[in-house]
């Protein structure tokens, strides 16, 4: 790559330089106009100007003065990492299983599964929604993880069982000779280096879970169990006349926060060909 | 170390395919044993049945006297270097070679001086914090091999460990592998397809087909006296002659010119039943240049002039190729090697000849040349079973 980068000349580097900067602002601009609107004053909110004239951190100091969004805040983030931790865990082992055994169905197990991924999930609400009242599971953490882990499971076996085929099976076998027990083959050799399919896959996952608006709707009804975006959907303004946008952004840019957190922490494990050298080519 | 034996050892894969089929083979203490065969013929299950990878079939396998058929790869102790190296990718090369050290719970001074010891050996001291991904073929080779002797195994498994490496590496690294193994003496299987690294390493080499060993025995002992065609077409580079032939009360007649059996050939056939019609086999350096050749020497062997193919010219000596018209020599074993070379659909008008000549042979391409060959060291072939009618234990 260094040598062809050596070659190029400025006027390509300008080129490339300005199309990434397009598509940098194409991306992110509705992001910073979200930002903007959620440093503006409930008197300039519908000014339409970029750039704030008076910043305050009112809409903030609103969003977290009452219970509404912080607790739906904590639901947000205890449910979807229950549900990340779970589906990435029996993921990972199923994925594992496929890439590695043969069994009796493995296909058939998989078509299976990614069946459930396709399914139109806005037909599967109702039935749900009667399931969980008489279970009793309505309106509660894990009436809402059950549902998660079971879309986000195929999610996460099909991109695991992807990681876990680059992975020579000769490595396994050389831990085997070394004396290594199934256990610590395992642990030692193939987890490390499924790790960045491991990280990817809870980032998919936890993105997954995070955005979730259907069934957090459908299937919770108080502050118990809201999660953030439906939260965010109840939100009214202080009085009947008040446009509640500046709390609706000031909230959008609060819940993205964890997200970037969650990926920019894993990304740092995410190295790309981590398992080249492992066999001759 | 220890002495490894496989007593009528078979392996059926699961989806029933009969992969290696009774091999009985007994590995002394600190010996050098080659397996080897064209590929697909057992030689890798082998290899693996005996490290604990497959599970055995049918038989017994003892390592040290003990019976091990139920044990698992980690409580055989012994240790293995796979064709791809399987070098742990996300450990430095010291972390890959201590990689069985601590998986036996040793301490870290001996780790450190055990992995200092075994980089010394095989020259990677200053490798030693790098990640394979960064190493040469050849320095990969060596940390395979290295993390294989840290732990000083009862017996070490090699599985075509050098078919990765360019030519020029692999001849340099049979030698040190060669070396290694003296230096050590430790009990060493080896796997390759390729007959010259059989030849020049082992003390022993194992001829396998289909899942049958063929023949057991030094490789000179193999070179010189094949049990049957595929040993002999298999061992030796070039390869031998095959020629169809006749047997006619003590003289054989074949595209080669009619011939006297020496006594020694007529008394090994006597005892051997054998039919008329049959495949001779010669090796290229059985082959003289007729015009450099006394009378007396030209009396006691056969004698073909035939047109030079080709003349290829090696400084010590000349290998003349010949095109001789008449039938090839057919049968099983012939054409699973002449497949395994690739050579199968080479179009083959006619029977062609390799012999090697002395640099003084004024032979031309193009040209006739007189050719003599010693029927002495004629070997007859049944051509229906491949079995050697001139097999001789001497
Ligand atoms: N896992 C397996 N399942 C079924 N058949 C196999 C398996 N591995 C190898 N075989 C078959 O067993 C035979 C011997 O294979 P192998 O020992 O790998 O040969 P070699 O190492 O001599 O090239 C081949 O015919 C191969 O197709
Ligand atoms: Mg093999």
């Amino acid at each position: 790559m260094a040598g062809i980068g050596g070659a190029e000349t400025t006027g390509k580097k300008v080129g490339w330089g300005l199309l990434n900067a397009v598509v940098v602002i194409y991306a992110l601009f509705p992001v910073l106009w979200i930002v903007s609107l959620s440093f503006k004053s409930s008197k300039t909110l519908a000014d339409g100007n970029f750039i704030p004239r008076e910043w305050s951190l009112e809409n903030y100091k609103n969003i977290f003065s009452t219970t509404e969004f912080t607790r739906a805040l904590i639901n947000s983030i205890g449910i979807a990492l229950i549900a990340t931790a779970i589906a990435v865990v029996f993921g990972t082992m199923a994925a594992y299983a496929i890439a590695r055994l043969d069994f009796p169905g493995k296909n058939l197990l998989v078509g299976v599964s990614l069946l459930i991924a396709m399914f139109p999930q806005v037909s599967l609400v109702s039935p749900l929604f009667e399931i969980e009242r008489s279970l009793g599971l309505f309106d509660t953490w894990p009436g809402l993880i059950l549902p998660y882990i079971t879309f986000a499971l195929p999610l996460a076996i099909y991109t695991l069982s992807a990681f876990f085929r680059e992975i020579p099976w000769e490595l396994e076998k050389a831990a085997k000779m070394d004396g290594a027990t199934p256990g610590q083959a395992f642990r030692r050799v193939i987890a490390p280096l499924a790790a960045p399919g491991v990280f990817t896959t809870a980032i998919l996952v936890f993105i997954f879970c995070w955005n979730d608006f259907l069934f957090a709707i459908s299937l919770t009804s108080t502050e118990q169990s809201r999660t953030v975006p439906v939260a965010l959907s109840f939100f009214t303004g202080s009085s009947q006349f008040e446009d509640p946008a500046g709390s609706i952004a000031a909230a959008a840019v609060v819940i993205t926060i964890p997200i970037i957190l969650f990926v920019l922490f894993f990304q740092r494990r995410i190295v790309a060909g981590l398992t080249s050298g492992a066999v001759k080519g | 170390m220890a002495e490894i034996v496989l007593d009528k050892v078979s392996k059926r894969y699961p989806d029933g395919a009969l992969a290696v089929q009774e091999v009985d083979l007994e590995i002394a203490d600190g010996e050098f044993v080659i397996l080897v065969g064209p590929s697909g013929c057992g030689k890798s299950t082998t290899l693996n049945m005996i490290a604990g990878l497959e599970d055995i079939t049918e038989g017994e396998l003892r390592i040290g006297g003990q019976r091990v058929n139920e044990k698992a790869p980690k409580d055989r102790d012994i240790a293995m270097v796979f064709q791809s190296y399987a070098l742990y990718p996300h450990m430095t090369v010291k972390e890959n070679m201590a990689f069985p050290l601590r998986l036996a719970k040793v301490d870290n001074a001996t780790v450190e001086r055990k992995v200092r010891e075994a980089a010394e050996i095989l020259d990677l001291s200053q490798h030693l914090d790098r990640k394979p991904s960064n190493l040469s073929g050849g320095q990969r080779q060596r940390v395979a091999m290295g993390r294989a002797i840290v732990r000083s195994p009862k017996a070490f498994l090699m599985d075509e460990p050098l078919s990765n490496l360019d030519a020029k590496l692999r001849v340099q690294m049979r030698t040190s592998v060669s070396r290694l193994q003296k230096q050590l003496g430790t009990t060493t299987v080896y796997v390759t397809h390729d007959q010259t690294e059989a030849m020049t390493l082992g003390d022993r080499v194992v001829v396998m087909r289909g899942g049958v060993v063929q023949q057991i025995g030094a490789p000179q002992f193999l070179y010189d006296h094949p049990a049957n065609l595929f040993v002999a077409g298999f061992i030796g580079s070039p390869s031998m002659n095959f020629v169809p032939a006749t047997l006619e009360n003590g003289s054989l007649r074949s595209v080669l010119g009619d011939c006297t059996l020496t006594d020694r050939v007529r008394q090994l056939l006597e005892g051997a039943d054998a039919p008329r019609e049959v495949i001779m086999g010669i090796r290229p350096e059985h082959f003289e240049d007729a015009a450099l050749l006394d009378a007396s020497a030209l009396a006691s062997g056969g004698r073909f002039t035939s047109q030079v193919d080709v003349l290829e010219s090696m400084g010590s000596d000349k290998y003349a190729y010949f095109t001789l018209t008449g039938e090839q020599a057919a049968s099983a074993e012939l054409q699973e090697l002449a497949a395994d070379a690739g050579s199968d659909d080479v179009p083959g008008d006619g029977i062609s000849l390799v012999t090697r000549l002395s640099s003084a042979s004024g032979a031309v391409e193009g040209a006739s040349a007189d050719i003599w060959f010693d029927t002495d060291k004629v070997q007859l072939f049944d051509p229906s079973t491949g079995r050697n009618l001139t097999y001789t234990e001497r």
